[in-house]
């Protein structure tokens, strides 16, 4: 029987040497004269073990990781292919504690399968969802997301059956949905990896959401940093297109819906939904001042789901389940699973999808391993580079929307950056503001302006300017970007800013002047 | 680095491209990205084109051509060596790679090498926060760098 080798073709396996280890496989192949086949699958997302390359071996998957082109042909030689020891071997990979400990529920298949073979797709549970869909009415469909309790995962946490449902109510003679693939956030990688790794999951969610609401056509908006989740993408739309699972009649339903990606073009403020409707609409990405929602005057003025990859991607789950199943993970009014993403300066980076509640602490020392440097932790920012940082003093704040909101924090887009001791936090700071200058789309004063007064004002402090009339300035000036921007990014940006001033007040004192020797 | 590009030729690649993506819904990002893949840049001569297929002023056109970082109104060098600068790689050493890096080849960020070999862009964020220091040569993406793979890297561009 051919023997199925697994190697990623995930960007960050790539990014560690996948294509080479894949090359070197199969060669080995061929040299020996095996049989076998290479699958490339998406990734785990345990990447200090990527690249990861997996064996089935009865009906078991046996991992060896990290491999380098050049450990191939002792692996080999080791009897990799009947899961032999070999000091790479991992054992069986479900095994593993940080795979085990996790409820994959939106990542069920990511890694698993291959992510363009439909049929894989359908063996693994795919497409249930979209069959139930089918079968009922765009109301009862709005409820079952409702009910589930799912919030949008973009960042701002809005329930995304209320979202469905104000569409569904609006008139309009077309109607679309949005998928925010505008994945910014410096610690995310939650998106990239779903529309590298399962694609047809987004698929089939934005097919869901078009019999939803009664949308016909689906943009995928994504980044031009992206180019290997554009190319996935892309290809396993045309596949469903082929499938019958778009197209004028979505699985013979005689609804029709379609989709296309499109990319952007290096804007941050693009992942702020009105100014992605902007640039799909070929204008400068520039927000919009609501009201209008764009769930009633979106994209071409018409009725607009806009969601985040990751909401529109726990859709099909929650339709497959039902609502009750989705809505018994978690806490509070923080539903479900997140996908937590591990990043930054940390041992055991990656992907881990969990039901919301546990401590942040517990998520950077014992799940993530700690620094990556072996120094101590000093900060985590979480939610981008518009989170907050926190410090270990807050570690055991549980992860939801409410107790992050509580801390003046957010959880964002669950990306979650280590800092050790080294960091700076007044460079971070700065940074902030930089940033925030550089990306601002300049439509509004407290953003456009008060972004590159503030990088200003940091500097002042930095150089011991009247420094403490400068911590005033700057907490002020950090108010009224809070209270008088209109998107998030104007709006946010004091996040990083005012934590790092709370919290590392230390970093905020000038150094003293050192004085000349002698 | 110079290249001639003849400007009637310029506006009859530019009508070609437009009329192949003018039936898209909000086509002016598709165009001007395809314009650019065309060019290696968005060529001046190529604005009051697009402007005029689309019935949009030349002035709009411009505005959304500069409004976006990927978009040049200049060639880039040969290879465009992008290194991103985000939190993450920040946390990792990413601000003394990148003082490495500018040193090894001797220009700032949005500059190109001398012998037009490469042009270093920042970005924000590739996506690889899990394994930064992160870097996309070409379009192919490098984590975890160190000294030793900065060096081998600009090598590899510089070729």
């Amino acid at each position: 029987m051919t023997v199925k080798i697994y190697v990623p073709r995930d960007a960050a396996a790539l990014a560690l040497g996948a294509e080479k280890v894949a090359k070197a496989i199969a060669q080995e192949i061929v040299a020996r004269g095996l049989d076998a086949e290479i699958v490339r699958n998406g990734s785990r997302g345990m990447f200090w073990l990527e690249p990861l390359v997996e064996i089935e071996v009865t009906g078991k998957r046996i991992g060896y990781g990290p491999v380098k082109a050049m450990d191939v042909p002792a692996l080999f030689d080791a009897g990799m292919l009947s899961g032999g020891g070999h000091p790479l071997c991992l054992g069986e990979v479900e095994d593993l504690p940080f795979l085990k400990e996790q409820t994959r529920l939106t990542f069920a298949r990511c890694g698993i399968t291959d992510p363009l073979s439909l049929g894989d797709y359908e063996a693994h549970g795919g497409l249930a969802g979209l069959r139930r869909a089918v079968s009922m009415t765009p109301v009862e469909i709005v409820k079952e997301v409702t009910d589930s309790g799912l919030r949008g995962r973009g960042g701002a946490g809005f329930p995304t059956g209320i979202k469905w449902k104000t569409v569904l109510d609006a008139s309009g003679e077309r109607k679309y949905i949005v998928c925010n693939a505008d994945e910014g956030d410096s610690g995310t990688f939650a998106d990239r990896m779903i529309m590298e790794g399962d694609p047809f999951v987004l698929i089939e969610g934005m097919a869901i959401a078009g019999l939803a609401t009664g949308a016909t056509k689906g943009f995928v908006y994504t980044r031009s940093e992206y180019p290997h989740a554009i190319a996935v993408m892309s290809e396993a739309i045309g596949i469903a297109r082929q499938a019958g699972i778009l197209g004028p009649s979505v699985l013979g339903s005689g609804r029709a819906f379609d989709i296309e990606v499109r990319t952007g073009a290096g804007a941050y403020v693009c992942g702020e939904e009105t100014a992605l409707l902007n640039s799909l609409e070929g204008k400068r990405g520039i927000v919009r001042a609501k009201p209008p929602l764009p769930a009633h005057k979106g994209l071409f003025d018409c009725p607009t789901v806009i969601n985040n990859v990751i909401s529109l991607a726990s859709v099909p789950v929650i339709m497959e389940r039902g609502a009750a199943f989705y809505r018994d993970f978690g806490m509070g009014r923080s539903r479900g699973t997140i996908p937590l993403q591990i990043a930054g300066n940390v041992r055991y980076g990656g992907l881990y999808e969990t039901a919301f509640g546990l401590s942040l602490g517990d998520i950077v020392d014992r799940i993530g391993g700690g620094t990556r440097t072996g120094r101590p932790v000093k900060a985590v920012q979480v939610g981008g580079p518009l989170g907050a940082y926190f410090p270990r003093a807050l570690f055991d704040t549980p992860f939801d929307y409410e107790s992050f909101a509580a801390k003046d924090g957010l959880i964002g887009h669950a990306g979650i950056v280590v800092f050790d001791d080294t960091a700076d936090m007044l460079k971070q700071a700065r940074f902030a503001m930089e940033f925030c200058a550089v990306e601002s789309c300049g439509k509004c004063t407290p953003c456009r302006i008060g972004s590159t007064r503030g990088v200003e004002t940091v500097d002042k402090i930095a150089r011991g300017i009247e420094p403490e009339k400068n911590r005033v300035l700057l907490g002020d000036l950090c108010n009224t970007m809070k209270f008088g921007s209109l998107c998030a990014l104007g709006g946010f940006t004091p996040y990083p800013v005012m934590s790092a001033m709370t919290h590392f007040p230390e970093d905020f004192v000038p150094a003293p002047v050192v004085e000349a020797a002698e | 680095m110079t290249i001639h590009i003849a400007e009637g030729d310029i506006a009859a690649r530019t009508r070609s491209i437009v009329a192949d993506l003018r039936s898209l819904e909000g086509p002016l990002l598709p165009i001007l990205h395809q314009v650019q893949q065309e060019f290696g840049y968005v060529p001046q001569q190529a604005l009051p084109v697009i402007a005029e297929e689309l019935n949009l002023s030349r002035a709009e056109v411009h505005g959304v051509m500069t409004f976006y970082h990927d978009y040049r109104d200049h060639p880039a060098g040969r290879h465009v060596l992008k290194l991103c600068r985000a939190e993450a790689c920040q946390s990792m050493g990413g601000d003394a790679l990148a003082e490495r890096i500018k040193a090894l080849l001797g220009i700032d960020f949005h500059q190109t090498t001398l012998d037009g070999s490469v042009t270093l862009e920042a970005v924000y964020c590739l996506g690889l926060c899990a394994c930064a220091p992160s870097a996309m040569l070409d379009g192919e993406v490098y984590g975890r760098l160190d000294d030793q793979l900065a060096t081998e890297l600009v090598a590899e561009a510089r070729r």
